[in-house]
């Protein structure tokens, strides 16, 4: 695999304050007063069951979603989150009248901007769809359009990348593939991953917390010993799974 | 594979039996229903007034269908596009749909005279409603998660319609076009039929004053073969250029 330094050309990635972040749906907030710190070049995880505003977070620290009056979200160094952010969702959204390299070179496409092929190959073949580089989003399997689509995030090549549920569409064995690869083509980046697996937390997440009860508050994070991506047999994975789960369930009643 | 093309000849077969017998066993004058023998012998020998005919009916119905469809996808997209085009426009447009079109055609013979002018009017004018109606739906029916993607990639509004949402929609727009290859000859003809001195329409209303009732057919008969098969040349057209399904793209929803 080629050194990071071939491709990704920025980094030094800040840090993310969210504070005071209020979202409604009409008079119910989802969450108030909320305070968040991503920690730079880290994985930040927020599990949390359906519906209970996590997506709604991400997308708010995204910019794609306005908060309160008070809320604030900006980068440690006090710049605003806007064009330093890339996302990826539980669907690819491969467009399908564009093949893979087509759609890995989307964004640079939608700014009116040179499109970086080798780059853009160079990426694929990383995380295993080189071959695939002129086939069409549905003679993919649902793992190869989530590679593309994870390509497509880092051809943006931003410092924070906020992810949803990019991989609970998958199968088990798929999953655990695409996590790995998650971790080695995103190191040094500041990562946000809002999932609903305490597994998969456990085995990416540098601080894990639990998002939960209405409206919606994090516990304490939870910071298991060991580098990503961990072995699912791993101590630590182990024992955590079983108190995420128990914060889980505490939060629903 | 055999039977499912024999199968439209089979049915033909069919009607023109059920038409013969009828012919036959009622002894209904020929002024009234014309055996199936004599429509043919009416197609034959008056072959050359047909296709001379038919040529102007078919002319008129090409420039309404380019028109109407050209000036439905430039309304559609202006009024995806800018909400106060939206707000003025689509009030009026679906207003507009309660006044009976085919009773516009004396005064647009009256204003475009008796030429095909009135006729590609008529045409364009009923054409126009279900091809806007159709790519506006298609534009606003963007997947909300695909927009996202498009903003945090720093896409500008124009450019997220040109390389996301009217791609998006060109299947919508495919079925507006087909509608509109259904209902363009409809158009052309009630145009002939109030004031026309070429055209199939006219040589009907031509024949139907003179009681030859034959001719009648043999000039329905063009006009049905010139319609189907218009609409399967531009069903097939809009088959090969759009290859993708949409129902693929939003199944694993």
């Amino acid at each position: 695999m080629p050194a990071n330094g071939t491709l990704g050309k920025t980094l030094k990635a800040p840090s993310i304050e969210v504070s005071n972040a209020r979202f409604a749906y009409g008079a119910r907030p989802l969450f108030d007063g909320l305070n968040l710190v991503l920690e730079a070049g880290r994985w930040t995880c927020i599990l949390g069951p359906s519906g209970v505003g996590k997506s709604s977070l991400l997308r708010m620290i995204a910019g794609l979603l306005s908060g309160g009056n008070d809320t604030v979200v900006r980068c440690g160094d006090g710049s605003a989150t806007a064009g330093r952010v890339a996302y990826m969702a539980q669907r690819d959204f491969l467009l399908p009248w564009l093949n893979v390299v087509g759609n890995a070179t989307l964004g640079a496409r939608l700014r009116g901007e040179a499109v970086d092929l080798d780059r853009a190959s160079a990426l694929l073949e990383a995380a295993g769809v080189g071959e695939a580089a002129n086939a069409m989003p549905d003679e993919l399997s649902g793992g190869m359009r989530q590679r593309v689509a994870l390509v497509r995030t880092l051809m943006e090549d931003r410092p924070i990348v906020l992810m949803d549920e990019p991989f609970s569409a998958l199968d088990a064995i798929t999953r655990l593939r695409l996590q790995d690869l998650a971790v080695r083509l995103l190191a040094d980046r500041t990562v946000l991953l809002v999932t609903h697996d305490p597994l998969e937390a456990l085995r990416l997440g540098d601080r894990i917390f639990v998002m939960n009860g209405s409206p919606a508050g994090l516990g304490p994070p939870l910071e298991p010993a060991g580098r990503p991506p961990r072995e699912a047999g791993a101590p630590d994975v182990l024992g955590g799974q079983a108190r995420l789960l128990r914060e889980l369930a505490e939060g629903g009643k | 594979m055999s039977l499912s093309y024999l199968r439209p000849l089979v049915i033909c077969a069919g009607l023109v039996a059920v038409w013969q017998a009828i012919v036959s066993f009622t002894g209904v004058p020929a002024f009234i229903l014309p055996a199936p023998y004599s429509v043919l012998l009416s197609i034959v020998e008056d072959g050359g007034l047909l296709a001379g005919h038919a040529g102007v009916t078919f002319i008129e119905i090409a420039l309404g269908l380019l028109l109407g469809v050209l000036l439905g996808a430039a309304s559609g997209i202006a009024m995806s596009f800018f909400v106060p085009v939206r707000r003025w426009l689509f009030p009026v447009l679906v207003v507009s749909q309660a006044v009976p079109v085919f009773a516009l055609a004396p005064i647009l013979v009256l204003w475009l005279g008796f030429g095909i002018g009135s006729k590609v009017a008529m045409a364009t004018l009923i054409i126009f409603f279900p091809v806007t109606a159709a790519l506006y739906d298609g534009l606003r029916r963007t997947e909300p998660g695909l927009l996202d993607m498009a903003r945090t990639m720093g896409a500008g509004r124009f450019a997220i319609l040109r390389h996301v949402r009217l791609p998006m929609a060109m299947p919508a727009f495919a079925s507006g076009i087909r509608i509109a290859a259904a209902v363009a000859p409809i158009g052309a003809v009630v145009g002939e039929w109030v004031g026309a001195s070429s055209g199939l329409g006219a040589l009907m209303i031509h024949a139907n004053a003179r009681s030859e009732t034959d001719t009648m057919f043999a000039a329905l008969f063009v006009l049905a073969v010139m319609a189907v098969t218009l609409y399967f040349a531009i069903d097939l057209v809009l088959r090969r250029l759009i290859t993708w399904q949409p129902e693929t793209y939003s199944s694993d929803d």
